[in-house]
């Protein structure tokens, strides 16, 4: 089996999932409890905290941990036109969003707020000219992925957060769900306020994830209770996740110091291959890519017919976003970059791990080739 | 442009007389232990000046270090250059232009201690100065309020070139002005204390009441994990924790409640004086604020501190709350005496304390009760940790990060 589905989620990591087990077993004690059971849940939720927040180079009292990147994207929305309200009631995103920051976006139109979707180029790109000339006296929030989780497109985060120093009082969210490990983002230095992450994309578990929030940053919380994590994010805690989320974390940036390099040679490996291939057209753009991503249509062939052939080789892509293939749509961060909608039909997407090897992605373009070759005798 | 040495300038030390070396030694104990994690960084303590030798590692990194080390009036980064004209003036120009931006300004400020090289400090200025004006066009010269500050100083062994001097955290090393005993129970205040202290010289060592099971482990946790923060300043910090339940107890079935917290009081500081006694210590440290709660004010310090006659260092006397919680925010104990945990001064704490308790009443009070065996006992039982600032103290968990 070749699993090429990165972007949708990660096989844990064994070392990960032993210590989800051992926590659960051993220390199942809730954080909020005084006695000593309690403490302990308590010190383990907080080096975890401690952890993840020294590996993205932050302070512990800017991590809090979610059950996920919708989770934490919704938080950064949501939680903020809700107390910024009365200060403003606009925000800025672009038009190729995960659906959990798109869809956040949609609710709050419909809550009377206003949105500027954002267009991109025909690379996913969006400018910072135009974002500039988006921003209004009542703008609050800004929220841009730092990686386009269809195509692999690497928005100009820098450039944005160098943009906003000029504009002190909006706020600046970066979905960096698809990112972590794989491109550098400098949450202190890059004025980011809010930054979402997700376990499961980092060969950690489903249901863990983390927002920063950047300190002196406030948010409304989304929900009410027994007001855990300083109030934003009630329920009680996940120390087992987070726990095995911190271990995650700390494996995966280990790994990507040198699994990177060749990260980047099986990318272009694959993308010299695919080309290689009659009727392939690659839409992840060669520069401003993220390493892990390539996005394909084989033309004529729909997407979904390439994927279960594929699958019958022992090979796992993805039509679009793992997220709203259930809708059979063609992928919305293709039509917006240009792509014409037959194209985008046929759309395929190949996300790398550092786990995979340099062989599995030799099979994997015979693999490729072999089914392009069947499909095109039967589908012409 | 490489910088191959910081050169650290001392406070106060300089004007210490004969006790120079004593202060020297301190301060080379407090950088070595700030310096720890580059091991390949040397320091070279002087007179007058300290040395710390990069061998390559990052400057920045260790100038970040630098900065929070108390007994450092300034430092800056310097490269140093062989005695010799030519050497001198190359060495200038590459360090400016590596720094000069279009249309900037320069002074130089020459030293020499030396006065057997060549060129007096007129001499330098006017040597270097041209030398320099005509090498880069557009530089120029404010004396006044130049960009670029260019220090030469030249010494015996060597010339050093500098061009920023940063600020250090000023007060006395750590240690060299002796020991003393703090009281630490959890709240905002007495890390605060120790801090200051700590940054006029004293060592510090912690003493905290433990009043199983009316105090927690929690609580017991959350001193522990404030004394890491205080650790982090001289590497590591002795906590002392006393048994106190029985003391307390007695109070309670002894002293009429009104005036239990004033006995309280003056039980811990009996206790705290025979710490630093077994421990050779000079004063006692506490976190009061005047008149911030009913144990502080001037009438129940009164009535309290008749127990000793051991100086009573109280740095926070006549700071408000807000000032003092923007220290602890600065040092980063708030976050951590925040945490919602009985301690020995919350527990037990009568419906209406007396503000203006007398001492004559106390006295009174105490006559009908010998507390001296109960206090010999929490003497004798009291543990003392040695707390280190860094996170191996989880080690329990390590394997599951």
């Amino acid at each position: 089996m070749i699993y090429l589905d990165n972007s949708a989620t990660t096989k844990p990591f064994k070392e990960v999932l032993d210590s989800f087990v051992t926590v659960s077993s051993e220390y199942y004690g809730n954080p909020s409890s005084l006695h000593n059971m309690g403490a302990q849940a308590e010190k383990l939720l907080s080096q975890a905290r401690e952890q993840v927040s020294k590996l993205l180079k932050v302070k512990p009292s800017e991590i809090y941990f979610t059950s996920g990147g919708t989770e934490g994207n919704n938080l950064a929305i949501k939680g903020t036109a809700l107390l910024h309200k009365n200060k403003g009631r606009h925000l800025i995103t672009s038009s190729v969003e995960h659906p959990s920051v798109r869809s956040a976006m949609e609710q709050l139109e419909q809550e009377g707020f206003e949105i500027t979707y954002l267009p991109v180029d025909r690379y996913g790109r969006i400018s910072v000219a135009d974002l500039e000339s988006a921003i209004r006296k009542d703008t609050i929030l800004i929220s841009i992925m730092h990686v386009n989780n269809e195509v692999g497109t690497v928005q100009p985060i820098e450039e944005i957060g160098d943009l906003l120093k000029k504009y002190p009082t909006i706020l600046f969210h970066v979905d960096a769900v698809q990112s972590i490990g794989k491109i550098p983002l400098l949450l202190k230095e890059g004025r980011v306020d809010f930054c979402s992450i997700s376990g499961h994309k980092f060969h950690g578990l489903k249901g863990t994830g983390a927002l920063y929030i950047r300190e002196g940053t406030r948010l409304a919380p989304l929900f009410s209770g027994g007001n855990q994590e300083r109030k934003l994010r009630s329920g009680t805690e996940n120390v087992a996740g987070a726990v095995a989320m911190a271990k995650a974390l700390r494996m995966t940036l280990t790994k990507a110091e040198t699994g990177l390099v060749r990260m980047k040679k099986i990318q272009s490996m694959l993308r010299n291959g695919l080309t290689e291939i009659e009727d392939v057209q690659i839409h992840t753009p060669h520069e401003h890519a993220a390493p892990h991503i390539i996005n394909f249509s084989l033309k004529g062939i729909k997407s979904e017919v390439f994927i279960h052939s594929l699958e019958q080789k022992g090979i796992y892509v993805s039509t679009t976003s793992a997220c709203s293939s259930k809708k059979k749509s063609p992928s919305k961060t293709l039509l917006e970059m240009g792509v014409p909608e037959t194209l985008a039909e046929s759309a395929v997407r190949i996300s790398l791990s550092f786990e995979n090897s340099i062989e599995e992605a030799i099979t994997a373009l015979e693999g490729f080739k072999e089914s392009a070759d069947q499909l095109r005798k039967v589908m012409k | 442009m490489e910088y191959e040495r910081i050169l650290i300038r001392y406070g106060e030390i300089s004007t210490k007389g004969r006790n120079r070396n004593k202060f020297v030694d301190k301060l080379k104990k407090s950088v070595r232990i700030a310096l720890a994690p580059f091991p390949n960084v040397k320091v070279e303590a002087g007179r007058d000046r300290m040395y710390v030798l990069l061998n390559g590692e990052a400057c920045e990194e260790v100038i970040d270090k630098l900065e929070n080390i108390f007994g450092i009036q300034s430092f800056s980064p310097a490269i140093k250059v062989e005695r010799g004209l030519e050497e001198l003036k190359q060495s200038s120009l590459e360090l400016v232009r590596s720094l000069y931006r279009d249309g900037q300004t320069f002074k130089i400020t020459p030293k020499r201690s030396d006065k057997s090289f060549e060129l007096d400090t007129d001499g330098i200025n006017h040597t270097i100065g041209g030398y320099l004006l005509q090498n880069i066009p557009g530089l120029k010269v404010n004396v006044k309020n130049p960009d670029i500050n260019l220090r030469i100083e030249v010494r015996k062994e060597a010339i050093y070139l500098s061009c920023q001097t940063i600020q250090g955290a000023g007060g006395l090393p750590v240690g060299s002005s002796g020991k003393a005993m703090l009281m630490l129970s959890g709240g905002i205040d007495s890390p605060v204390a120790a801090y200051m202290a700590m940054k006029r010289g004293v060592e510090v060592e912690a003493v905290h009441f433990f009043s199983p099971p009316f105090t927690s482990e929690r609580a017991k946790e959350k001193v522990i994990d404030l004394s890491k923060k205080l650790a982090e300043i001289y590497g590591s910090l002795k906590l002392h924790i006393v048994p106190f339940t029985n003391i307390q107890q007695t109070i309670r079935e002894q002293i009429p409640e009104n005036y239990s917290m004033t006995s309280t009081r003056r039980m811990m500081l009996r206790i705290t004086d025979e710490i630093r006694k077994k421990h050779e210590g000079l004063a006692i440290i506490t976190g009061e604020s005047l008149g911030q709660v009913a144990s502080q004010t001037l009438e129940s310090m009164f009535a309290i501190n008749e127990v000793t006659n051991t100086p009573i260092l109280r740095p926070l006397i006549t700071m408000d709350k807000t000032d003092i919680i923007k220290i602890a925010q600065e040092i980063d104990t708030l976050e951590i005496s925040n945490r919602p945990f009985e301690d020995c001064c919350t527990i037990f704490v009568p419906s209406s304390p007396k503000t203006k308790p007398k001492r004559e009443k106390v006295q009174h009070f105490e006559s009908f009760f010998d507390f001296e065996p109960l206090i010999h006992e929490a003497v004798q039982g009291t543990e003392t940790i040695v707390v280190k600032p860094d996170q191996k103290q989880h080690s329990e968990f390590s394997e599951l990060f």
